[in-house]
């Protein structure tokens, strides 16, 4: 899973464990209820940023929140960057969260768009070979 | 295919998150559990049979806990009630308090693990929690039966004057403090330092 590299870590390859005849979606399903949850989180944490007086609590909540959601499937670029707007949040410094939540999305979306080639390609590669291909 | 050959035990999950629910089902489920997932340390509450009305005080009744439940595994970050509350309130109840409670949480911090162990939970897992993380569940399980069992025996003993089943009883009840330590060995060593 070269292209992907940088990209998602090892709890990724958790998710594939778990993934099997009884369950031979389960990794493309836990990714699309992120995606689901996250679109939400972001859409809640513009609204938070651009509110006045900021409300710095809210903003890591909400940002924990997306953090955790991002870790459970593996997303560590998301999630890297999730701290860096924590600790600009810490700092109440609300250029530091822009310039951060602009990345969080750029990331958001890159990753969106990998995850949905590869789960295409897994589909046109066939199973038997997603289960050679996934043990690297 | 596995046939199961054994009782399935049967764990409440509670998390808030979406995903998280779906991929703590699916490691409960791999780990051969029958599993409740519910959103919000309210609904838990609902589905344990305890009330929270302000007005009266907190009940349950032995028939509306239609489902037996053997672990509560619960987030601790949760809007409305976090997993702390509804550990308390678990608790503080007479017919729940012996049903072991695992806490989950994406942050390593020690004085939250302390706080939650010294209300009485029995395990705290870091997240994302792991297929690892699953073998250490049945154990608290087991143990809280044999307590249940202790209590049990001990009530009929005390109760009994001449019971011919006294020493049946007693190795039973030897054997189960034996697991109780052994346990509680195993849990210092699990709680292991990673980073978020």
């Amino acid at each position: 899973m070269v292209f992907m590299q940088g990209f998602l870590d090892e709890q990724f390859n958790q998710l594939e464990e778990l993934q099997d005849e009884s369950s031979p979606n389960f990794v493309e399903e836990v990714v699309d209820l992120f995606f689901k949850d996250s679109s939400r989180l972001l859409t809640n944490i513009e609204q938070a940023i651009d509110k006045y007086p900021q409300d710095f609590y809210r903003l890591d909540s909400l940002v924990h929140q997306f953090k955790g959601s991002g870790s459970s499937i593996g997303a560590l670029r998301v999630k890297n960057e999730c701290s860096v707007f924590k600790a600009h949040c810490n700092d109440r410094s609300l250029e530091g969260c822009r310039r951060s939540f602009q990345k969080i999305k750029r990331e958001h979306a890159t990753l969106k768009q990998k995850l949905e080639s590869y789960f295409q390609l897994l589909r046109q590669v066939g199973p038997r070979e997603y289960a050679v291909c996934s043990r690297k | 295919m596995a046939v199961a050959t054994e009782a399935q035990f049967h764990v409440l999950a509670v998390d808030d998150s979406l995903p998280d629910r779906k991929l703590i089902e699916r490691l409960l489920k791999t780990s051969s559990f029958q599993v409740t997932t519910v959103d919000s340390g309210s609904k838990a509450l609902e589905f344990l049979g305890l009330h929270d009305h302000e007005d009266s005080p907190i009940s349950v009744h032995a028939d509306q806990l239609d489902v037996a439940v053997n672990l509560i595994i619960t987030d601790y970050c949760m809007p409305g009630m976090t997993g702390y509350e509804l550990l308390k309130k678990i608790k503080e109840s007479s017919n729940l308090r012996d049903i072991p409670v695992v806490i989950m949480s994406s942050e390593n911090i020690p004085s939250r693990i302390n706080r939650c162990l010294e209300e009485g939970a029995d395990e705290f897992f870091l997240k994302p929690v792991r297929l690892s993380d699953m073998s250490k569940l049945k154990p608290h399980i087991l143990k809280s039966r044999c307590k249940e069992h202790y209590q049990q025996e001990e009530h009929l003993q005390s109760n009994n004057s001449m019971n011919p089943t006294n020493e049946n009883s007693s190795s039973i009840s030897s054997s189960c403090h034996k697991r109780k330590a052994v346990d509680g060995e195993i849990l210092l060593h699990t709680i292991r330092p990673r980073h978020c």
